[in-house]
């Protein structure tokens, strides 16, 4: 017998038995679908954090020194050491800046959340950071209206401010901000542009910001005197960064009276560092994945395993005609198995189905973001026929062996 | 009078009634028999194993039928008729003894070898029709060309032409459920002819039939028989046994008598 004769054979006896086929899909449909829900969320939120997420806010060949990292999932004891760490002052910033080499880019900063108003709304406290350096050179900020604080009012002190888009259409309604006065923790600052819109990560607003010079009043609010949260240094290559955070580490190093025997108090985080923290939950994130649809194609190859014995014991006789006519062992084991297979690739064409209408539903719902990958849709398909000749095989050898005097006679 | 009728009262007339007339025809064992014979066995002996208990369902049959015979075999129960007819059927292979059919000596075959000489050499006709319920006729009719692998198209047409010859053209797409009796009969012979078996055998193939229907179904056999289809039919009515040109009796998993229809019937009567 040709396998089209097989397949055609299991897609008569699946019409025949509607609703006993649905509900043994069920399980394979189920676990398919998971699998390409979950896959598709952890596939969107990686290509999320690599191209978006870390290159926004550390962006490339770029990295920060601060006294610990921006993003970890610390423990208790990390913690306590992490505090007791001194902090990074602008003293600290100014020798590094001293060190590095002409081509590189350095900025400092320290955010707060701080009250800020305007004449046309209420107000509220919002994240306000106090920078130096080539901070908007490192972050690539553009500017959708006015202009950027000019190195000579960032040395200066001057009381201007560049605001996100978000905090303008807040403060300033259908009005154009540039040049109208809005106070950030009392102080009266002059807004002299507007940033490019950048969207949102996660559902957190990268639009929500006011930035001033770190020689402005502002600073006094984020932060004690002559701290700061960080220092950022970006390097035309790769190569240079690397270098460039040997230079750091020293500096620091030094500044910091550290023996050769003891480890940094201070950190230097790349894109990487901060992508190696979101590949170890993405990891998680995986075999949870995984684990789960696992567990249902396991009950899904089960369920088929049963239904297709009953279906073995239901058919014996027809076996039995059909081996008193000449089908042969592998005749009979084809036809069941083929069946097993064909329940089962249908279940998980289902699945993957709804997994897609699931991970776009998620994504519509939520800040999540879902990219089906089309290696998920093949493993889907594949797994689910993987399931049902793994289900398959047992009750298929049982019909195969049957002897057709004794299945003859069955009723 | 029959092309079959003629040859079995010819001078190797197989309807020999004791056993040493039957030695001769039948031949020595190991040697394969001539090609006139479609069936040969010798010493044919089939026990089964009812939990440690032996039961000697057939004790050494020795039968010889030759093509284009009509032949029925009859007996009580438990007289190891359908053990016989198992064993021809080539549904089972015997514990003793040899079986040539067609010239293939079936006895030393294994299951996958048993179940191509099922497809190509026997055409089961059964009490009980043994049709797939869930299939069209012509899908039922269809069915030894699959596992022959014929291919689609002549499959078909094959298989509409078997139903044309029992009358059912018109039945073609009609489940079992949709028909007589008789009809399904029928398809069964259709199927039972489609792979133009060398033997057709029957099982009680009137058993589930009222009288008029059971006649009809006889008639049919009697045309194939007589268009030269060699025809074994297993039965335990008299008068259905009657119909055939030789009839074998069973008794106690031995042949107890192999006589021409006409020699039977007046033992019968006698």
């Amino acid at each position: 017998m040709h396998l089209l004769d097989a397949v055609r054979l299991a897609f008569q006896t699946l019409r025949v038995q509607k609703l006993k086929s649905f509900f043994t899909l069920a399980g394979v449909t189920i676990g398919v679908m998971f699998l390409i829900a979950v896959v598709s969320i952890v596939e969107g939120m990686s290509s999320y954090m690599e191209n978006d997420f870390v290159a926004k806010l550390i962006g490339v060949n770029t990295f920060q020194l601060r006294r610990f990292p921006m993003i970890s999932d610390a423990s208790e004891s990390e913690w306590r050491e992490w505090v007791r760490r001194p902090r990074i002052t602008f003293d600290d910033a100014r020798e590094v800046a001293a060190a590095l080499p002409e081509e590189a880019l350095w900025s400092v900063e320290s955010s707060d959340n701080i009250p800020i108003e305007s004449r046309f709304s209420r107000p509220r406290a919002l994240e306000a950071t106090a920078i130096d350096g080539d901070y908007f050179r490192i972050r690539n900020m553009e500017i959708s209206l006015g202009r950027l604080i000019s190195p000579q009012e960032l040395t200066l002190g001057t009381r201007v401010a560049v605001i996100g888009e978000e905090i303008a259409t807040r403060f300033f309604p259908r009005l154009n901000p540039i040049g109208r006065t809005l106070k950030v923790g009392g102080t009266s600052y002059e807004v002299i542009g507007v940033a490019a819109k950048q969207g949102s990560i996660f559902g957190m607003s990268m639009d929500r910001f006011v930035i001033t010079s770190a020689n402005a009043p502002l600073q006094r609010l984020v932060n004690p005197h002559n701290l700061i949260d960080g220092m950022k240094i970006k390097m035309p290559t790769t190569d240079g960064m690397f270098e460039a955070r040997e230079t750091v580490r020293q500096v620091m190093r030094g500044r910091h009276k550290l023996r050769p025997s003891q480890k940094d108090n201070f950190v230097m985080e790349t894109s990487e560092s901060a992508l190696e923290f979101w590949r170890k939950i993405e990891g998680n994130l995986v075999i949870a994945g995984v684990i789960l649809p696992a567990i249902a194609l396991i009950v899904g190859a089960m369920v088929i395993m049963n239904i297709m014995l009953v279906a073995v014991s239901e058919r014996t006789r027809e076996i039995g005609i059909r081996k008193a006519i000449g089908a042969k062992y592998r005749d009979i084991l084809a036809q069941f198995l083929v069946e097993a297979t064909t329940l089962s690739i249908m279940g998980a064409a289902i699945g993957v189905a709804l997994g897609i209408i699931l991970s776009q539903t998620i994504a519509a719902l939520s800040p999540l973001p879902a990219a089906v990958a089309p290696w998920s849709i093949v493993a889907g398909i594949l797994v689910g026929a993987g399931v049902g000749v793994i289900a398959g095989v047992y009750p298929a050898s049982r019909a195969a062996r049957l002897d057709p005097i004794v299945a003859l006679r069955a009723e | 009078m029959t092309p079959g009728a003629t040859e079995i009262s010819g001078p190797g007339d197989p309807g020999l009634s004791t056993t040493a007339e039957r030695r001769i025809v039948i031949g020595d064992a190991g040697g394969a028999p001539d090609k006139e014979w479609v069936i040969v066995a010798r010493g044919l002996t089939r026990e089964y194993d009812m939990g440690g208990e032996i039961v000697r369902a057939l004790r050494g049959v020795d039968i010889a039928i030759r093509r284009n015979e009509y032949v029925a075999i009859m007996g009580p129960s438990g007289s190891g008729k359908s053990t016989l007819m198992n064993l021809v059927g080539c549904l089972d292979t015997p514990t003793a003894g040899e079986y040539w059919l067609n010239g293939m000596l079936v006895s030393e075959m294994n299951d996958d070898e048993l179940a191509r000489i099922r497809n190509r050499e026997i055409g089961f006709v059964f009490q009980t029709f043994n049709l797939l319920p869930r299939a069209s006729a012509l899908h039922n009719v269809e069915l030894p060309l699959v596992y022959g692998g014929v291919p689609a198209t002549e499959r078909r047409k094959r298989a509409a032409e078997a139903l044309d010859s029992v009358g059912l053209a018109d039945r073609k797409n009609h489940r079992p459920n949709e028909l007589s009796g008789g009809q399904r009969q029928r398809v069964a012979i259709a199927r039972a002819l489609v792979n133009r078996p060398s033997i057709l055998l029957a099982d009680e193939p009137t058993g589930n039939l009222d009288s008029t229907t059971s006649a009809e179904i006889m008639n049919v056999f009697e045309q194939l028989a007589a268009s030269g289809q060699t025809v074994i039919m297993v039965t335990h009515e008299a008068d259905i046994a009657a119909h055939a040109k030789r009839v074998v009796v069973l008794r106690d998993g031995m042949v107890e008598s192999d006589d021409r229809r006409e020699k039977f019937a007046t033992r019968m009567n006698g």
